[in-house]
């Protein structure tokens, strides 16, 4: 069979599609939802009606996305039976846990309380409704923590042993906790929350950027845009500090995969870091590569001289121990993919820290600098030094068009992972080509393949067009209803007097409805 | 009763609260063509389930992820075997949840008709579509000695499934149907109690042919039981909703989707997925089973997650409790 439509590779094509396309939603999911809980919660507590307004606007934000983050999710829930089946018999019994635990817990709590957060404006005390949206945001956290623990286990499995029944192999769990809890998992979801904290805080930083060059809702969105760039420079701690961390433990999990990232083909000592790098795969070495030495080393390792082993030794290494074979993932995917993770990451990184900087408080300016709240910052380098103006057009400019950077890198970040673990699908223990549906014939992956590309395509559209025109329209202008929430559920506005109508009180209309 | 048994029961469980939550929601769906009038009454049904819809659809996610934890070869037997049609139903459900959210987020009439058709599709076919995967399921598959179903798409649509899929879809409608009337005021309420009432007689002439017809093939003692307080049940829902008792009617048809998807999986057992191959062949509880410790872990979960769930998800149904109708729908636009 030709080898680019065998059912193994549509499978791959489609599951990495339909996943990579999950997760362009989920890191905004996870990081608006945290934002949006922590607006709504200003509001509850200052009573200021610009917090209300921007949970509202940043909210209906969320909401679009997350319609698309849910429906997504479901493709894949049912995904690892249809294509991946024997890969499902061979696990199942570790991995299926994790994924079982995931809906039980979190998509329970996120689904229930956002339809209460969407339709509770006009039913729930202030409080209580502040509370469901804290729910959700707790809910797509957990979902993260288990999913990844499951993908962990993968990376590096742990807490199992291989048994035989009824004359086939298959992996059986020996210890939950292990999976759970092993390092793999904790710094993999460490660093995808930090990257998602980044996620949000350069969407945000963007999008009140735009409307700030405009100089409307300026009150709303001069708040949004502080949030936004301390949310982007937290991230970017965080990225950092989890990377780091995620580097090393990948050196001792999966060498191969960080030296194909390196495009490291012989072992080193020191080993240098790559800027840039061509190569050819096939004799196994680069034609052109520009290097920082002894970086890698150091951030493999901790230690500018160390040692780091090549491609080509791994590779010996690996026949030796599993067989003949090639054990090389796709180099040049592995090495772009994590250069795009990193530079579209990082150039939101360097923006938005300058911009925490550039647009603080009053405090560290002199007087005559000073802006008010409902006033577009000025950007000032010093104290009494103010950016020279095309500098500070070209930062604005620039922080509003790097919006989705990170969201990209994070893809990258997928990619690389996933990629750079071929070709195992559980690292050391089952290959792709073993976990392919048998009985599945290619001309139903290929429907599948196409159906799903091309709905996901035209959804695409549909969404980014809705998402641009919620956007553009800004903040909502607050109505009484939305600022006199009941104070006891289902009961009359917060304002009411005591002798509203009861039968005009019943025939009030929904403050939301689809 | 060994652990496997006891998952092989919370299987069940879960198919049943999916399909007694989100079979009244299919049935909304189906309503909005059959049913509403104008815009505004199609916006009243989708608003009766407006806050619940996506929370139901989660009954589906745990029961897949269960079966995965506690029975991997029916998982990957089950789910790559009824490719296509599985495929469909989740293009349906991809395509349902973004209508809803996405329908009023705009005014232009073409957007709206057009996610308007999606709800109604979308709602329908699944509706159809399980019906015909149960029955299949029931029924037997050609599944081979390596657990592999080797038969092709139209080898499910048989007869007999068929039918199946004809009762799911009439049942849910008809539970849909009893669900409008309890959540609407107005018009449209004494409508949904008219159409319950035709709707109801229908799916009880369907519904009885296809229980027998089950019973006959591989019923026993325990499931002629439940297929018993299903018709009762039904029956009993038909005359609560012709004497106006919405609630009563409401719980009743509940009880037969519990009652009716009970005898599919008591007659089902203690297989998972019959051979029609060969006996030796079936995927059973044993057979297609996860290990005792992961078993056993996943009971702590459940056990301790399931109530916890239902306890939220009724305070949901609690807070939304009012009934809905034209006056409650703002016209503008969100
Ligand atoms: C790091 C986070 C992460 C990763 C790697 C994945 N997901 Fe996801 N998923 C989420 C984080 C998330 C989320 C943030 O919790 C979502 C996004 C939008 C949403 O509503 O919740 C979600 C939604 C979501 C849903 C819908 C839940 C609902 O109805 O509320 C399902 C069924 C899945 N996911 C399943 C999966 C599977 C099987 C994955 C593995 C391939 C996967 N997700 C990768
Ligand atoms: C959401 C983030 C994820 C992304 C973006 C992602 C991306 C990818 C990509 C790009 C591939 C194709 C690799 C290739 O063909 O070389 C892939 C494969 C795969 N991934 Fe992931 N993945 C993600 C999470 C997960 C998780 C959480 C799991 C398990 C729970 C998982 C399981 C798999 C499986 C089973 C395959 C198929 C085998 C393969 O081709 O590698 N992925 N993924
Ligand atoms: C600062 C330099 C960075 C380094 C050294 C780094 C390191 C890594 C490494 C080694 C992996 C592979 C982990 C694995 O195979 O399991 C990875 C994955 C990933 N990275 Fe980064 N990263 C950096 C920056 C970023 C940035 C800026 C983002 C977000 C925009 C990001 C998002 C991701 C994501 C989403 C994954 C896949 C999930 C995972 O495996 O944890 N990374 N990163």
């Amino acid at each position: 069979m030709d080898l680019a439509l065998a059912p193994e590779t549509l499978a791959r094509w489609q599951f990495g599609i339909t996943t990579v396309y999950h997760f362009l939603f989920v890191p905004l999911t996870i990081s608006l939802a945290a934002l949006t809980a922590i607006l709504e919660t200003a509001w509850v507590r200052t009573g200021k009606e610009h917090y209300l307004r921007a949970t509202k606007f940043w909210g209906k934000l969320f909401l679009i996305n997350i319609a698309m983050g849910v429906v997504t999710g479901i493709v894949q829930e049912f995904q690892f039976g249809m294509n991946w089946s024997d890969y499902s018999r061979f696990v199942g019994d570790v991995f299926g846990a994790p994924l079982a635990f995931e809906a039980l817990i979190a998509f329970f709590f996120e689904s229930t309380f956002i339809g209460l957060w969407i339709f509770g404006w006009d039913k729930l005390p202030k409080k209580l409704h502040c509370a469901t949206i804290w729910m959700v945001s707790i809910g797509t956290v957990l979902s993260a923590y288990f999913i990844i623990a499951a993908n962990a286990f993968m990376q590096h499995p742990v807490g199992y042993k291989i048994a035989e029944r009824d004359g086939v192999k298959r992996a059986e769990l020996t210890d939950f906790a292990k999976v759970l809890f092993q390092e793999t998992t904790l710094v993999n979801f460490f660093h995808v929350i930090a990257a998602s904290i980044l996620v949000g805080g350069a969407f945000m930083t963007g999008i009140a950027i735009f409307h700030l060059r405009k100089k409307q809702h300026t009150r709303t969105m001069r708040m949004s845009l502080r949030v936004g760039l301390v949310t982007a420079f937290v991230g970017t701690l965080l990225t950092v500090i989890s990377a780091d961390t995620l580097g090393k433990v990948m050196y001792e999990q999966q060498p191969m995969k960080m030296s194909a990232a390196e495009a490291l083909w012989e072992s080193e000592k020191p080993a240098p870091f790559s800027l840039f790098a061509y190569g050819d795969v096939a004799k196994g070495h680069n034609e052109v590569a520009i290097e920082i030495p002894g970086v890698l080393s150091f951030l493999a390792k901790n230690n500018f001289s160390a040692e780091i082993p090549g491609i080509n030794d791994l590779n010996k290494e690996a026949q030796d121990k599993f067989g003949p074979g090639d054990y090389r993932p796709n180099i040049p995917t592995a090495y772009w993919s994590y250069r795009w993770m990193i530079g579209f990451g990082g150039v939101s990184m360097i923006l938005c820290t300058a911009g925490l900087w550039l647009t603080r408080r009053k405090f560290w300016l002199a007087p005559e600098h000073r802006t008010g709240e409902d006033d577009v910052p000025k950007l000032m380098l010093t104290k009494n030094r103010e950016l020279a103006p095309r500098l500070g057009t070209w930062w604005w400019r620039l922080s509003q068009w790097t919006l989705i950077f990170p969201l990209i890198g994070t893809a990258w970040g997928w990619i690389f992972t996933e990629t750079g673990r071929q070709p195992w699908v559980v690292y050391g223990v089952l290959k792709t080509e073993d976990a392919v549906s048998p009985g599945v014939s290619q001309g139903e992956v290929l429907t599948s393949l196409i159906v799903f590309t091309l709905i996901y395509a035209i959804l695409a559209v549909i969404e980014v067009r809705l998402l641009l025109k919620y956007v553009r329209k800004g903040p909502p202008e607050l109505t009484e209803a939305d600022l006199n929430p009941p104070t006891k559920i289902g009961g009359p506005p917060g304002g009411a007097s005591a002798d509203t109508d009861p039968e005009a009180e019943a025939d009030r209309p929904m403050a939301f409805s689809y | 009763m060994e652990l496997h048994d006891v998952w092989f029961v919370l299987i069940a469980v879960l198919w049943t609260g999916y399909f007694f939550l989100e079979g009244f929601d299919f049935g909304v769906g189906v309503l909005t063509k059959l049913l509403a009038r104008d815009r505004t009454e199609k916006r009243v049904l989708i608003n009766t389930i407006g806050p619940v819809w996506d929370g139901n659809e989660v009954w589906l996610l745990t029961a897949g992820g269960a079966t995965f934890a506690a029975f991997p070869e029916w998982y990957a037997t089950l789910f790559s075997g009824f490719y296509l049609p599985l495929l469909i139903i989740l293009l349906c459900l991809i395509i349902r949840g973004v209508a809803f959210e996405y329908r009023a987020k705009r005014p232009e009439e073409r957007w709206q008709t057009n996610w308007e058709h999606a709800i109604f599709w979308t709602s329908l076919i699944p509706a159809l579509l399980w019906g015909v995967a149960f029955g299949n399921i029931v029924r037997g598959v050609k599944i081979d000695a390596h657990k592999e179903y080797v038969g092709n798409f139209w080898d499910l649509l048989n007869p007999y499934s068929l039918l199946g899929g004809l009762v799911t879809l009439t049942l849910f409608t008809f539970h849909g149907t009893v669900f409008t009337a309890l959540k609407t005021v107005g018009d449209i309420r004494m409508r949904a109690r008219k159409l319950a009432l035709a709707l109801g007689l229908i799916t009880a002439v369907l519904a009885l042919g296809f229980l027998i017809w089950t019973q006959a093939d591989n019923g026993d003692g325990k499931s002629l039981v439940a297929m018993l307080v299903a018709v009762v049940a039904l029956a009993a829902a038909i005359v609560a909703i012709k004497l106006g008792r919405e609630g009563w009617s409401f719980a009743l048809s509940g009880l037969t989707i519990v009652a009716a998807v009970a005898m599919l999986f008591l007659s089902l057992f203690p297989n998972v997925m019959p051979s029609s191959l060969n006996e030796e062949w079936s995927l059973t509880v044993t057979n297609a089973s996860s290990t005792p410790y992961t078993l056993k872990i996943m009971t702590w979960c459940a056990g301790v997650a399931t109530p916890i769930v239902l306890l939220y998800q009724s305070w949901t149904y609690w807070v939304f409790r009012k009934r809905i109708g034209t006056q409650h729908i703002a016209d503008a636009a969100h």
